[in-house]
């Protein structure tokens, strides 16, 4: 998977950052307080401002909608994740960050009313092409959930659930091998190593949560999606997992969903504004809240909306 | 008066009650824009003056319509002349019923003499001066106990927490009449199933193994001798219980496998009320199906395969017996599969799982209580079962591991001994009681040892 690597990064990005050049100007933030959520709606105008394109693209969604029955859900949005990058998407509570998220790994099709239309390719590849199977997809993109969901087995179990189903150790020898190097890349290895055969559940949170990215990485993903990973942790909980996040950041292309915008400043490279269900602004990080390009960005990032 | 009438008068005078309470709190407070001054909301203050008004009268009420009957009949027996009194009890009932039919004016059996004319007119004296006491007092408490309320009305009195109150016995009234008639139950079975094992040892019937109820009018007769050992009666419920889960458990599994996680919602919708309706069908239409359809088709089906099939045999009545439980077991495996999270199956599926990995790894163990339980709730119902058994298994009461032989169930046993005009003290009848003692210790432990594993299960997601 990684071969195409080189090929990608002199194709792609310098034709392609032409397009959004220009936009802001007309949507430069103007100062203008107290608007009303109809003004913002037309605020949003149609195309994304800033940088959605990167050096290195791993996932690639083109005019990507996604629609629940009637509900237009997630309109034309056209982003770049890099190989090796952490991308937070931040923005309020119901503008379709966490569709977005589960389009990338096809979680969606489990929704019976759920569709999704634009293409969305990982290392070039249609995910959504006819000859891709799902459940192949999901072993390439791994995803953490919200709230911490250990499945009631043992924690040895849970770690191996994946590299069983999967046929990755041919023998318990290297399942072994398997289940405690996950533990250790996520940080338990020490906290459990004496009671693998004790149900995951009974874990506190964090460490439940450490315990599913562990089961996550055991499969040896490419991608690791993150879904509000801890929004159910107290502080301390929390600050491990983002020293987590950024160790693994070396190997994996990691999305993050998040409310946090301390988190997204903390452990993100860049950061995708999402409102309304579409994407308004992304940009490098630090960029993103030091200097908003776009009025609704700026609202929210300084608290004014949200 | 008659009763109903002062029933009636009764609700109506309660409802008056209600109406003057509510009016009494507007007055105490000094007009309706004052009722913001009540402690609890007017309605309060009138149903408070209807329970006071209402209770005690209906309590007397029903006191006296249950004491009447023996007061008046003491009575009579007391003013008969000496010679009467002198009777067993037997002969001295038959009077009683004869006076009371006299009175009445239905045919009695015997001749009537003077001495019975009087005591019927007696009587009928008697239970008219009853009626009017009873009215008098009732109405008399009514009214009294409604006045009482209105004079405790005052702004600052707590009529809603009296009311309340009052609501929370009722409560726990209506929840006891369940327990107290299975106590009652339990009870009326046990003291006819002690009378059995005075004359049968408890150790015969629980291990001897033959049955033959019968009971010998004289010492001579052919087969006096009855056994009463249950040791078939309970192998052959467990033989058509076992062919009845066998067909139940992973038909209904799979349904519900299905249901939970295949079918789309559109089929879901059909799907599930008409396996409700599959629930509904009355067990002895059931039990035609299973000895008209299914006995002989599977008796033929045997022979042909030349194997020697009872025409009654176990197989066609677990068979059928499977198939009524089939939506039993499904319905409550697919709750229990339902109240596994969402969170567990997303969790599976990101990981790459297909659906069916998903569900045989993480869903299925996840609900396993709960299914077990809804197994064990089944198998409780196919062991208490009795219509499609009377009608299919037949009453020999053979001790075979067999499914082509006739067995015969306890439930069966229970419906032949009990069938038809009986004599209570004889063995034969009272082993009935004994059986169905021992079928509901048995399913009462299973359903517990049931409704165990579905609440265990339960806390494990809250």
């Amino acid at each position: 998977m990684t071969e195409t690597k080189i090929t990608e990064e002199e194709a792609v990005p310098e034709a392609r950052r032409v397009e959004t050049d220009g936009v802001p100007a007309a949507q430069k933030p103007n100062g203008v307080a107290a608007h009303t959520v109809v003004e913002r709606v037309a605020e949003l105008g149609e195309k994304t401002v800033g940088e959605v394109r990167c050096d290195n693209p791993f996932i690639v969604t083109e005019n990507v909608d996604v629609y629940y029955g009637d509900n237009h859900a997630i309109q034309n949005v056209t982003l770049e994740i890099g190989k090796s990058e952490v991308i937070a998407l931040i923005g309020p509570s119901g503008c379709g960050k966490s569709t977005y998220l589960r389009c990338l790994n096809r979680m969606n099709d489990s929704i019976e009313s759920a569709r999704v239309t634009g293409t969305i390719t990982l290392d070039r590849q249609d995910i959504y092409g006819s000859d891709l199977d799902p459940v192949a997809l999901r072993a390439r993109v791994g995803m953490v959930f919200q709230k911490p969901n250990p499945f009631p087995k043992s924690i040895y179990d849970n770690v191996a659930y994946g590299p069983r189903i999967h046929g990755l150790a041919s023998d318990r020898a290297e399942l072994d091998e398997i289940v405690h190097t996950s533990l250790d890349r996520a940080g338990l290895l020490k906290e459990v190593k004496d009671r693998m055969d004790e149900p995951g559940t009974g874990l506190s949170g964090g460490q439940q949560q450490r315990l599913c990215i562990a089961r996550t990485i055991a499969v040896n993903p490419e991608v690791i999606l993150m879904d509000e990973p801890c929004s159910a942790l107290d502080p301390i909980a929390t600050a491990r997992i983002e020293d987590l996040i950024d160790e693994l950041s070396r190997d994996y292309a990691i999305v993050i969903v998040t409310h946090s915008m301390q988190q997204a400043a903390r452990v993100s490279q860049r950061v995708a504004y999402f409102h309304l269900g579409r994407l308004v602004e992304v940009d490098e990080t630090n960029r993103i809240f030091t200097n908003p390009q776009h009025k609704l960005t700026e609202d929210y990032i300084t608290g004014r909306i949200g | 008066m008659q009763n109903l009438t002062l029933i009636l008068l009764l609700a109506a005078m309660a409802g008056g009650a209600f109406f003057m309470g509510r009016r009494r709190s507007f007055a105490v407070v000094g007009g309706l824009a004052h009722s913001a001054r009540l402690h609890s909301l007017p309605g309060y203050y009138g149903y408070f003056t209807l329970i006071w008004c209402l209770l005690p009268a209906l309590g007397l009420f029903l006191v006296w319509v249950l004491v009447e009957p023996k007061v008046i009949v003491a009575l009579i027996i007391e003013s008969l002349p000496g010679a009467q009194r002198t009777m067993s009890a037997g002969e001295l009932n038959l009077l009683v019923n004869n006076i009371q039919n006299l009175a009445a004016g239905d045919a009695i059996s015997g001749e009537i003499d003077a001495v019975m004319r009087d005591a019927a007119d007696r009587y009928n004296d008697y239970v008219a001066a009853s009626r009017r006491m009873l009215a008098a007092l009732t109405l008399g408490i009514a009214g009294l106990g409604g006045a009482i309320a209105l004079r405790r009305i005052r702004p600052e009195f707590r009529a809603r927490n009296r009311v309340e109150q009052v609501v929370l016995y009722l409560l726990i009234a209506a929840s006891s009449i369940a327990i107290l008639t299975t106590v009652g139950i339990v009870l009326s079975v046990l003291f006819e199933a002690i009378r059995f094992f005075r004359e049968v040892p408890l150790t015969e019937f629980l291990f001897g193994l033959s049955w033959s109820p019968q009971t010998a009018i004289r010492a001579d007769q052919v087969g006096s001798s009855g056994s009463f050992g249950a040791v078939p009666l309970f192998a052959g419920t467990l033989l058509i219980t076992a062919i009845a889960m066998v067909v139940a458990v992973p038909v209904g599994l799979m349904t519900a496998i299905y249901l939970a996680e295949y079918s789309s919602s559109r089929v879901r919708a059909v799907a599930k009320p008409l396996l409700e309706i599959l629930a509904g069908i009355p067990t002895v239409v059931y039990g035609f199906f299973a000895a008209l359809t299914v006995a002989p088709w599977v008796r033929t089906a045997g022979e042909s395969i030349g194997l020697e099939v009872a025409s009654e045999s176990a197989l066609a009545a677990g068979l059928v017996m499977g198939i009524m439980i089939i939506p039993l077991v499904s319905s409550l495996s697919d709750d229990a599969i339902h109240a596994v999270p969402t969170a567990m199956r997303d969790g599976a599926l990101g990981l790459g799982s297909t659906r069916s990995e998903a569900m045989v790894r993480v869903m299925l163990p996840a609900a396993l209580p709960g299914i077990v339980g809804g197994i064990l709730l089944a198998v409780s119902r196919a062991i208490g079962e009795t219509m499609i058994v009377v009608m299919a298994a037949g009453l020999a009461a053979n001790l075979t591991a067999n499914p082509f032989e006739a067995v015969t169930t306890v439930t069966v046993q229970i419906v032949t001994l009990l069938v038809g005009d009986q004599e209570f003290d004889s063995a034969k009848t009272l082993a009935a009681f004994a059986l169905g003692l021992m079928l509901f210790v048995v399913t009462l432990c299973l359903n517990v040892i049931g409704l165990t594993f579905v609440r265990k299960y339960r806390e494990q997601y809250e």
